[in-house]
Protein backbone atom coordinates (compact mmCIF):
# COMPACT_ATOMS: atom_id res chain seq x y z
CA UNK A 1 0.00 0.00 0.00
CA UNK A 2 2.75 2.44 0.86
CA UNK A 3 6.39 2.61 -0.12
CA UNK A 4 8.99 3.63 2.42
CA UNK A 5 10.20 7.20 2.04
CA UNK A 6 13.80 8.41 2.07
CA UNK A 7 14.47 10.64 5.07
CA UNK A 8 16.39 13.82 4.35
CA UNK A 9 16.70 17.15 6.11
CA UNK A 10 14.00 18.87 4.10
CA UNK A 11 10.41 18.86 5.22
CA UNK A 12 8.76 16.68 2.55
CA UNK A 13 5.33 17.36 1.20
CA UNK A 14 2.98 15.78 -1.30
CA UNK A 15 0.06 17.00 -3.31
CA UNK A 16 -2.70 16.17 -5.74
CA UNK A 17 -1.87 13.89 -8.67
CA UNK A 18 -3.60 13.22 -11.97
CA UNK A 19 -5.89 15.24 -14.16
CA UNK A 20 -6.79 17.94 -11.67
CA UNK A 21 -3.19 19.11 -11.67
CA UNK A 22 -3.12 19.83 -15.39
CA UNK A 23 -5.59 22.67 -14.87
CA UNK A 24 -2.96 24.74 -13.10
CA UNK A 25 -2.24 27.14 -15.92
CA UNK A 26 -1.52 30.78 -15.10
CA UNK A 27 -4.57 32.20 -16.86
CA UNK A 28 -7.02 29.89 -15.10
CA UNK A 29 -7.78 31.97 -12.01
CA UNK A 30 -11.40 30.95 -12.07
CA UNK A 31 -10.53 27.30 -12.37
CA UNK A 32 -8.23 27.45 -9.35
CA UNK A 33 -10.99 29.17 -7.39
CA UNK A 34 -13.38 26.44 -8.42
CA UNK A 35 -10.91 23.84 -7.18
CA UNK A 36 -11.28 25.31 -3.70
CA UNK A 37 -15.00 24.68 -3.64
CA UNK A 38 -16.31 21.55 -1.94
CA UNK A 39 -16.00 18.27 -3.76
CA UNK A 40 -19.22 16.43 -4.55
CA UNK A 41 -20.56 13.11 -3.29
CA UNK A 42 -20.88 10.46 -5.96
CA UNK A 43 -17.78 11.75 -7.74
CA UNK A 44 -14.21 10.48 -7.77
CA UNK A 45 -12.08 11.44 -4.80
CA UNK A 46 -9.15 13.57 -6.03
CA UNK A 47 -6.02 11.43 -6.04
CA UNK A 48 -2.95 12.57 -4.11
CA UNK A 49 0.43 11.46 -2.82
CA UNK A 50 1.43 12.41 0.71
CA UNK A 51 4.38 11.56 2.94
CA UNK A 52 3.53 10.20 6.34
CA UNK A 53 4.42 8.18 9.39
CA UNK A 54 3.14 4.62 9.73
CA UNK A 55 4.13 2.06 12.37
CA UNK A 56 7.70 3.20 12.88
CA UNK A 57 8.53 4.13 9.29
CA UNK A 58 8.26 7.15 7.03
CA UNK A 59 6.16 6.28 3.98
CA UNK A 60 4.71 7.80 0.83
CA UNK A 61 1.00 7.08 0.49
CA UNK A 62 -0.98 7.37 -2.74
CA UNK A 63 -4.76 7.38 -2.39
CA UNK A 64 -5.32 5.40 -5.61
CA UNK A 65 -3.22 2.53 -4.22
CA UNK A 66 -6.22 1.82 -1.97
CA UNK A 67 -8.65 1.19 -4.85
CA UNK A 68 -10.59 -1.97 -3.96
CA UNK A 69 -10.77 -1.00 -0.28
CA UNK A 70 -12.95 1.36 1.70
CA UNK A 71 -11.02 4.45 2.80
CA UNK A 72 -11.71 6.91 5.60
CA UNK A 73 -9.78 10.10 4.89
CA UNK A 74 -9.65 12.39 7.93
CA UNK A 75 -8.27 15.91 8.14
CA UNK A 76 -7.64 17.67 11.44
CA UNK A 77 -6.22 21.07 12.46
CA UNK A 78 -2.98 19.88 13.97
CA UNK A 79 -1.00 17.33 15.94
CA UNK A 80 -1.37 17.52 19.74
CA UNK A 81 -5.02 18.54 19.32
CA UNK A 82 -7.93 16.12 19.59
CA UNK A 83 -9.21 14.50 16.41
CA UNK B 1 -3.89 14.15 7.50
CA UNK B 2 -2.81 17.56 8.75
CA UNK B 3 -0.36 20.31 7.79
CA UNK B 4 2.15 18.93 10.31
CA UNK B 5 5.29 17.26 8.97
CA UNK B 6 5.76 13.49 9.21
CA UNK B 7 8.44 14.19 11.81
CA UNK B 8 5.90 15.90 14.08
CA UNK B 9 3.47 13.02 13.41
CA UNK B 10 6.16 10.63 14.69
CA UNK B 11 6.68 12.67 17.86
CA UNK B 12 2.95 12.93 18.52
CA UNK B 13 2.46 9.19 18.00
CA UNK B 14 5.50 8.14 20.00
CA UNK B 15 5.06 10.55 22.91
CA UNK B 16 1.30 10.90 23.32
CA UNK B 17 -0.90 8.69 21.13
CA UNK B 18 0.93 5.51 22.09
CA UNK B 19 -0.34 6.13 25.63
CA UNK B 20 -3.92 6.14 24.29
CA UNK B 21 -3.71 3.34 21.69
CA UNK B 22 -1.59 0.27 22.36
CA UNK B 23 1.03 -0.03 19.63
CA UNK B 24 0.38 3.48 18.38
CA UNK B 25 -1.76 4.73 15.51
CA UNK B 26 -2.49 1.72 13.24
CA UNK B 27 -3.06 3.73 10.05
CA UNK B 28 -0.79 6.15 8.11
CA UNK B 29 -0.57 9.67 9.57
CA UNK B 30 -0.21 11.82 6.45
CA UNK B 31 1.42 15.21 6.01
CA UNK B 32 -0.14 17.93 3.88
CA UNK B 33 2.37 20.73 4.48
CA UNK B 34 1.11 23.70 2.48
CA UNK B 35 -2.46 22.44 2.46
CA UNK B 36 -2.47 21.44 -1.22
CA UNK B 37 -4.50 18.28 -0.71
CA UNK B 38 -6.77 20.00 1.81
CA UNK B 39 -7.44 22.75 -0.71
CA UNK B 40 -8.60 20.23 -3.33
CA UNK B 41 -10.88 18.63 -0.72
CA UNK B 42 -12.23 22.02 0.39
CA UNK B 43 -11.08 21.76 4.02
CA UNK B 44 -7.98 23.99 4.04
CA UNK B 45 -8.41 27.37 5.73
CA UNK B 46 -5.88 29.67 4.08
CA UNK B 47 -6.19 32.38 6.74
CA UNK B 48 -5.60 30.06 9.68
CA UNK B 49 -3.15 27.88 7.75
CA UNK B 50 -4.78 24.69 9.06
CA UNK B 51 -7.33 22.13 7.94
CA UNK B 52 -10.86 21.72 9.29
CA UNK B 53 -12.05 18.43 10.76
CA UNK B 54 -13.02 16.88 7.42
CA UNK B 55 -13.93 13.21 7.11
CA UNK B 56 -14.48 11.54 3.74
CA UNK B 57 -15.85 8.04 3.08
CA UNK B 58 -14.33 6.76 -0.16
CA UNK B 59 -15.62 3.49 -1.67
CA UNK B 60 -13.55 0.74 -3.38
CA UNK B 61 -14.04 2.48 -6.76
CA UNK B 62 -12.48 5.67 -5.37
CA UNK B 63 -15.82 7.49 -5.26
CA UNK B 64 -16.67 9.85 -2.40
CA UNK B 65 -19.87 8.52 -0.82
CA UNK B 66 -20.10 11.01 2.02
CA UNK B 67 -18.27 13.64 4.01
CA UNK B 68 -18.54 15.72 7.14
CA UNK B 69 -16.60 18.90 7.88
CA UNK B 70 -16.47 20.59 11.29
CA UNK B 71 -14.65 23.67 12.53
CA UNK B 72 -11.79 22.89 14.95
CA UNK B 73 -13.49 23.28 18.38
CA UNK B 74 -15.94 20.37 17.91
CA UNK B 75 -14.75 16.77 17.62
CA UNK B 76 -16.26 14.02 15.51
CA UNK B 77 -18.49 11.08 16.40
CA UNK B 78 -16.64 7.94 15.39
CA UNK B 79 -19.73 5.74 15.92
CA UNK B 80 -21.67 7.77 13.36
CA UNK B 81 -18.82 7.40 10.89
CA UNK B 82 -18.85 3.61 11.36
CA UNK B 83 -22.65 3.55 11.03
CA UNK B 84 -22.47 5.38 7.71
CA UNK B 85 -19.63 3.15 6.52
CA UNK B 86 -21.67 0.01 7.36
CA UNK B 87 -24.70 1.49 5.60
CA UNK B 88 -22.75 2.26 2.43
CA UNK B 89 -21.24 -1.22 2.51
CA UNK B 90 -24.70 -2.80 2.80
CA UNK B 91 -26.03 -0.75 -0.12
CA UNK B 92 -23.01 -1.76 -2.19
CA UNK B 93 -23.32 -5.46 -1.28
CA UNK B 94 -26.98 -5.48 -2.33
CA UNK B 95 -26.11 -3.54 -5.50
CA UNK B 96 -28.60 -0.86 -4.49
CA UNK B 97 -31.52 -3.28 -3.99
CA UNK B 98 -31.65 -2.16 -0.35
CA UNK B 99 -31.46 1.33 1.11
CA UNK B 100 -30.95 2.39 4.71
CA UNK B 101 -33.60 4.85 5.96
CA UNK B 102 -33.07 7.55 8.58
CA UNK B 103 -31.93 6.14 11.90
CA UNK B 104 -30.79 2.84 10.40
CA UNK B 105 -28.37 0.81 12.47
CA UNK B 106 -26.86 -2.60 11.62
CA UNK B 107 -29.62 -5.17 12.15
CA UNK B 108 -32.45 -2.72 11.67
CA UNK B 109 -34.85 -2.91 8.77
CA UNK B 110 -33.80 -1.66 5.35
CA UNK B 111 -36.04 -0.42 2.55
CA UNK B 112 -36.27 -2.01 -0.90
CA UNK B 113 -36.73 0.86 -3.34
CA UNK B 114 -39.14 0.14 -6.16
CA UNK B 115 -42.61 0.82 -7.48
CA UNK B 116 -44.25 -1.11 -4.64
CA UNK B 117 -42.65 1.16 -2.05
CA UNK B 118 -44.11 4.36 -3.49
CA UNK B 119 -46.52 5.76 -0.91
CA UNK B 120 -45.93 2.76 1.33
CA UNK B 121 -42.89 3.86 3.32
CA UNK B 122 -45.22 4.64 6.25
CA UNK B 123 -45.90 0.91 6.55
CA UNK B 124 -42.22 -0.01 6.55
CA UNK B 125 -40.76 2.81 8.62
CA UNK B 126 -42.01 4.69 11.70
CA UNK B 127 -40.79 8.07 12.90
CA UNK B 128 -39.57 6.35 16.08
CA UNK B 129 -37.11 4.43 13.83
CA UNK B 130 -35.27 7.71 13.30
CA UNK B 131 -34.21 7.71 16.95
CA UNK B 132 -32.43 5.33 19.35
Amino acid sequence: MAEEAAVGCARPTGGPVGEENKNETPQSHEISKEEQSMIKVGQKAPDFIAPGYHKGAFVNVKLSDFLGKWVLLCFYPGDFTFV
Amino acid sequence: MSIDSMFVHKMWNDHELEHMVKGGVPYPMLSDAGGKVGTVYGVYDENAGVEARGRFIIDPDGVVQGYEVLTPPVGRNVNETFRQLQAFQLVRETKGAEATPSGWQPGKRTLKPGINLVGMVWKEWKTTDAFD
